[in-house]
């Protein structure tokens, strides 16, 4: 694709205004943790926040490309599960197999994408309804194959990139590889919106498909995209799980909802034509921050369902308030 | 516009092919196995039976996605009045009114609070309903240690008992549905609901307060999840707080409700349709159980026939779909 040198001014104002909002909740909600737990400014546990919050920003970013142009992803969570089942099966302790088992996941996870967008574009069929097909569907097939029990084994080298840190790193002390692997992808999905037209071209689809396809753009090759894209980062941030907490067969439940949650907290628009990359990044580093805070205020963990559903509506609020003043 | 073929009533076609490719999906799937002992009288009521949780809670998903909206709660509401009843009960046959009416309380309560956030809030729906789900399952697993206690027996009627063979939750579900599909055709409320959810712009220019339209749509479908949480703690004789989520009572009704041949964006499709589609349901998994399918691989017909059985209509539309 080729590159966009110049933003135009007009788009640049709703995403520095995204930017506020989810980085404002973010620093706030860490503020109350440092408050509560001073260490938490040491730049050490800084980096292992970062570390664990990890799979959840990738999840977001990738659950951000799809809700841009329009749709959702409900299978995020499920292709999560069944990277991490289908690495210990395949993989089953043998540090040599690790390289090319990550290649045939990250296939996997692709040819998810596709169907999910081949089916939306093509199929007609709604994302969130195509989606929940797919959650059913790969959930079930990842179970029928494990047997609905985690079995096979991780070897290190596999589980090194969730949970391995270098210590005595010069000026910052210690670098979790997850933080490593988190920052390049960032970077690369920002590349992708913002380096090259493929940002430009989701927004028009998110905003208006009719609209966007009489300008010339392909509006099939940009949703397909944004799916593939989110079932890469399902799987991404499914190897991180599985290095990080080990296989269980319930890895990824319920993430797809927090990814959802995190865009819209951090200021993307449901149904498209709003958000930046920084709204999935910093969305889902606020929801992290507040489960954190939860954990450290003590509170069961079924009250923290409570207070995530009052502060997503009081997120999504806020928003809608402001556009509604500002129009 | 286009010449194509008359459609008298489009989604009634769709509910009537849907019924019967279910019926004859359970017939042939019986017949193949020798089952023939399901296809009795008691073996339909059997079938029909498996509808009825699912088919209440679809029917009020019916209503909000008519208008425009989803309602992504119904399934921790479920919960919420299965493990309130018993504990409102502990077995106690006298309480049972005061039960189903506090619960039923609580339901419009909810109702009226998802309605509120999305008509007068300006909220997404998804978002919204998810919010509140979320609010509500919360606090229903951390009090639960304190919220035991079992229905009345008596209150067992409703799953267990019947007049002439026929199962009351059936007639339950029966006259709900009449009720819904009457109330949709032919009275006032049911037309608004399908103008608000057909064009919101040219509703309220031609007078109808769309708020309140969408506020009742969503105060209806939280009363018929609350009928389906009432029925599940008369089934299981005592609620536990995820019976609604293991259930996946919320994404299944949407996705019946979509199956037969509602479109998320409203405005169009209606009760009959969605019931054709709880009954796909039901037959599937009962015809899965008679071929002896394992629960995992029942999940992964059930994602395919999902998308399929949307994509069947789905796919003649013109334009864009998110």
């Amino acid at each position: 694709m080729t590159t966009v040198p110049q933003t135009s001014l007009s788009l640049r104002r709703p995403e520095r205004l995204a930017l506020n909002a989810g980085l404002v909740i973010f620093v706030a909600l860490y503020a109350a943790i440092a408050f509560l737990q001073p260490n938490y400014l040491e730049l050490g546990l800084f980096m292992n926040f970062l570390r664990r919050a990890a799979p959840l920003v990738i999840l977001a970013c990738g659950q951000l490309y799809v809700i841009l142009t329009g749709g959702f992803d409900l299978s995020m969570g499920a292709v999560a599960t069944l990277v991490v089942l289908a690495a210990s099966i395949l993989i089953n302790g043998d540090p040599d197999t690790t390289w090319a088992v990550i290649g045939a996941l990250y296939a996997m996870g692709i040819a998810v994408g596709l169907v999910n967008g081949l089916v939306v574009t093509f199929l007609k069929v709604p994302s969130i309804i195509t989606t929940l097909g797919t959650m059913l569907l790969v959930n079930g097939l990842a179970l029928a194959w494990s047997g609905g029990a985690a079995r096979g084994d991780l070897p290190d080298n596999f589980r090194n990139l969730g949970r391995l840190v270098w210590r005595d790193v010069p000026v910052i002390g210690t670098l979790p590889l997850a933080a490593v692997v988190l920052a390049g992808f960032v970077a690369l999905v920002w590349f992708g919106l913002n380096g090259t037209v493929y940002g430009k071209r989701a927004l028009a689809v998110g905003d208006n498909p009719r609209a966007a396809e009489l300008a010339g753009t392909p509006v099939a090759a940009t949703r397909i995209l944004a799916f593939v894209v989110s079932a890469v980062s399902a799987v991404t941030a499914g190897i991180l799980i599985g290095g990080f907490s080990g296989v269980s067969v319930n890895a990824g439940e319920g993430l797809e909802l927090q990814a959802i949650a995190a865009c819209v907290i951090g200021g993307a628009q449901l149904l498209g034509g709003r958000g930046s990359i920084w709204s999935a990044v910093f969305g889902a580093l606020s929801l992290f921050a507040l489960f954190t805070l939860l954990n450290l205020l003590g509170l069961p963990q079924a009250l923290r369902d409570s207070i995530q559903g009052l502060i997503l509506i009081a997120a999504v609020g806020a928003s809608t308030w402001r556009i509604r003043r500002r129009t | 516009m286009t010449t194509d073929v008359v459609k008298p009533k489009p989604g009634l076609s769709v509910a009537v092919l849907l019924a019967g490719l279910s019926i004859g999906f359970f017939v042939v799937v019986a017949l193949a196995t020798g089952e023939t002992a399901q296809l009795s009288g008691q073996g339909v009521t059997g079938l029909l039976q498996r509808m009825v949780a699912l088919g209440l809670v679809a029917i009020g998903q019916t209503f909000v996605i008519l208008v425009g909206s989803i309602d992504l709660s119904v399934a921790a509401l479920i919960s919420a009045v299965a493990v309130l009843a018993s504990h409102i009960m502990q077995g106690d046959a006298a309480m049972m009114l005061p039960a189903v009416l506090l619960c039923l309380g609580l339901c419009i309560a909810v109702g009226f609070v998802n309605g509120a956030l999305v008509a007068y809030g300006g909220i997404n729906p998804l978002i919204a309903t998810l919010g509140t789900g979320l609010v509500i399952q919360g606090v229903l697993a951390a009090s639960f240690g304190a919220l035991q206690g079992s229905v009345a027996r008596e209150f067992q009627v409703v799953a267990y008992g019947g007049v002439l063979g026929v199962p009351y939750s059936l007639l339950l579900l029966a006259s709900l549905s009449i009720a819904a599909g009457l109330v949709l055709d032919r009275t006032l409320f049911g037309a608004r609901i399908y103008a608000v959810g057909g064009n919101p712009d040219g509703a309220r220019l031609a007078g109808i307060r769309t708020e309140r339209v969408i506020l009742f749509a969503h105060m209806v479908a939280s009363l018929f999840a609350g009928a389906a949480g009432l029925y599940l703690a008369a089934r299981l004789q005592s609620g536990t707080p995820w019976i609604g989520r293991d259930g996946i009572y919320d994404l299944e009704s949407i996705a019946v409700t979509v199956i037969g041949g509602t479109i998320l964006a409203g405005g169009k499709g209606g009760v009959a349709g969605t019931l054709a589609g709880v009954l796909l349901f039901a037959s599937l998994d009962a015809g899965f159980n008679m071929l002896g399918i394992d629960a995992f691989l029942k999940q992964v017909l059930r994602g395919a026939i999902v998308i399929a059985a949307v994509a069947v209509h789905a796919v003649r539309a013109r334009g864009h779909v998110a």
